[in-house]
């Protein structure tokens, strides 16, 4: 039994060497290794139908910072004479609005508005219902019951109604509006958070970290955020079109920011009267926020199909 | 057993065991059924010496993990207690659970879900240690020598993601994040059992030359019998939750006491043609573990069962000392009344 023992610790030696030097699962050629968000990058790159809507939505969002030096006329600039002409008149390319102001300038200014309001309430959105998510998916049990169904409550109500009714109950205003969708956005995103996380915390690579003594925290911090980002700012972009249109509608129905700021939704508001007189000009800031929430929900598939790869 | 090298945190001397379960218990309440629980292990005892390999084996849902689990406190047992190295864990004048955790690690079954998938290895490797204080660079340098211990180049595998290691690559990383934090005793919740065969054996002789150069003790957990054969010193057969027999692995495979033991041995497959398994030594199904059987669990099952085996809970014979080979069967307790009782 003994020199039994003792062959086989003597295998085991060889064995282990060869597995040093020349185990052939090593024979693998070195390639070039590719962290997840590297990756993501490549496959983006090989989609030229996203980089070029992601194009589109660059130029907007460069026309719109870049608004005081690209517009042709100020937005707030009347004119009695010049009201509702139609495109290409007396260097208006865009024609004039029913006072009289050029309608690239102030579509190209209203662009800051509504980009502003599409974006900022769902980065504040993802932040809080995020970290809400993580938090209430990784305790589990009595906390992550409490986080959600305060979340179901506000499920409950359509989208829509609901940002018409927070905006409504405070009042007209870029602040207010920002804030209505937030509140709006945060239960989907929380959602979306607290299932990630909670596939993540069955598996064993936190038990792992657990036994290896980290703390809840750094658990969350090292382990968790890096595999709950990725559905997180899939689901994120996709908002942000559902927010610009969200925004214009509270602004066409007066609850979102007041006249005389350019913004699309409220532009479209206010031109609905004269329909009738020049079409094509009332139909712009439409056609504007048509692009935009168009280009930015072609982009965010392009993400999701770049991102969602099973690893 | 184990080499005789003196470790500088030895507290209890070499014939102190690493680590004592006393009593451990840990029951699951099952949601909506009343108040009634799984009993995954209820009221399971033994020791492991300093240096040896414990093996574990019994079929799935025998509560093997669990206990795993319960050992490193993962989980927190409902009664017993654990006495690492002479002191007891989780009590005030013992050994904390973190520094439990500075000295016992586990390497668990599933490689694929056991890595972080958005982590190049060597972070994962040198996560156990950066959270036991060390500094990023020192952290990074353990890894890098435990991955080449383990027989990966840390400079090819280091940077990579899991998905890019194979299977038997990925359990090796599992094993060098194990062994990062320095360990005395590594629990091995069957750690090759997702491997192949040529795989597995890499794996196992690996284990068996890590166990000797870092002077480790092991409790491995297994399903597979020939494993278990090849890689402990010591056995502990589990049924139901229970300890059913417990000896050194000499004597369980070749004077198996239990009738468990038996039909478990009996039912692996022969390598010699000739003496193929005919009848199925063991039929059924293990019984619900939410609703055991009474007496002896395993009495439902067993060949010889009898009154007695259906009223009374076998007590596991007259532990002796570390090399003890002892079974909790009526049969071998000549006071039970159990028929056999004398003769085997």
């Amino acid at each position: 039994m003994f020199k039994l023992a003792k062959t086989a610790l003597m295998t085991d030696t060889i064995v282990l060497d060869q597995a040093r030097e020349g185990f052939d699962e090593q024979a693998i050629p070195a390639t070039r290794v590719r962290g997840y968000w590297q990756s993501v990058l490549y496959r983006l790159r090989h989609d030229p139908l996203t980089l070029f809507f992601a194009a589109i939505v660059l130029l907007i969002v460069l026309a719109a910072i870049c608004a005081p030096l690209i517009a042709p006329f100020g937005p707030f600039k009347e004119s009695i004479v010049g009201r509702l002409k139609p495109f290409g008149w007396r260097s208006h390319l865009l024609g004039t609005d029913e006072l009289g102001r050029d309608m690239l300038s102030r579509l190209i200014y209203g662009g800051r508005v509504s980009l502003m309001m599409g974006v900022v309430p769902v980065l504040i959105a993802s932040l809080v219902g995020g970290m809400l998510g993580v938090v209430g998916g990784f305790v589990g049990g009595r906390t992550n019951t409490a986080i959600m169904r305060a979340m179901d409550v506000f499920y409950a109500f359509p989208s829509v109604l609901l940002a018409v009714a927070i905006a409504g109950a405070m009042g007209g205003g870029m602040g207010n509006g920002m804030l209505a969708l937030t509140l709006v956005f945060i239960p989907p995103m929380c959602r979306v958070a607290e299932t990630a996380t909670t596939q993540i915390r069955a598996l064993d690579f936190i038990e792992a970290a657990r036994a290896s003594g980290a703390r809840t925290t750094t658990i969350i911090r090292y382990h968790v955020l890096g595999n709950v980002l990725g559905p997180v700012f899939i689901y994120a972009s996709s908002l942000v079109s559902v927010s610009i249109l969200l925004a214009s509608g509270l602004s066409f129905l007066g609850l979102g920011v007041r006249p005389p700021v350019p913004d699309w939704g409220l532009m479209l508001s206010t031109l609905r009267q004269s329909i009738y007189v020049v079409p094509l000009v009332c139909a712009l800031p439409g056609v504007a926020i048509f692009i935009t929430s168009m280009c930015c929900n072609l982009v965010s598939d392009g993400l999701r199909a770049a991102m969602d790869v099973r690893m | 057993m184990g080499s005789l090298i003196h470790d500088p945190r030895d507290r209890g001397g070499l014939q102190q065991p690493m680590l004592i379960a006393r009593d451990l218990r840990k029951h699951f309440l099952v949601k909506g059924s009343g108040g009634k629980s799984v009993k995954a292990v209820d009221g399971v005892s033994f020791t492991v010496g300093k240096g040896e390999t414990l093996g574990v084996v019994g079929e799935s849902g025998c509560g093997k993990s669990t206990l795993a689990r319960l050992l490193l406190h993962l989980l927190k047992p409902d009664t017993g207690e654990l006495v690492f190295d002479g002191d007891p864990v989780g009590i005030v004048p013992g050994i904390a659970v973190d520094a439990l955790r500075r000295q016992v690690q586990m390497v668990f079954q599933d490689s694929y879900s056991s890595l972080n998938p958005r982590m190049p290895v060597r972070d994962s490797v040198a996560f156990g240690p950066f959270v036991q204080g060390k500094k990023k660079d020192e952290a990074r340098h353990i890894a890098r020598e435990l991955l080449a211990k383990v027989g990966l180049d840390p400079g090819v595998f280091g940077p990579r993601y899991p998905h890019e290691l194979s299977g038997g690559q990925k359990q090796r990383v599992n094993i060098a994040r194990a062994l990062a934090t320095g360990p005395r005793m590594v629990i091995l919740d069957e750690p090759v059992s997702a491997l192949d065969k040529s795989v597995e054996a890499q794996v196992l002789n690996l284990l068996r030359a890590l166990k000797r150069q870092f002077n480790l003790t092991y409790v491995f957990i297994s399903h597979d019998l020939n494993v278990v054969q090849y890689i402990s010193d010591r056995v502990l057969v589990m049924y139901l939750g229970r300890v059913v027999e417990i000896g050194p692995i000499g004597a369980i495979f070749e004077r198996p006491l239990h009738p468990y033991t038996r039909a478990l041995l009996a039912s692996r497959p022969s390598m010699d043609p000739a003496r193929r398994i005919q009848e199925p030594p063991i039929t059924g199904d293990p019984p619900n573990p939410i609703d055991p059987p009474s007496g002896c669990r395993f009495h439902t099952r067993c060949p010889f069962a009898e009154e007695v085996c259906t009223t009374t809970d076998p007590k596991l014979g007259n532990w002796q000392g570390p090399q003890s080979h002892v079974a909790a069967c009526h049969m071998h307790d000549p006071l039970s009344g159990h028929s056999r009782a004398a003769s085997v």
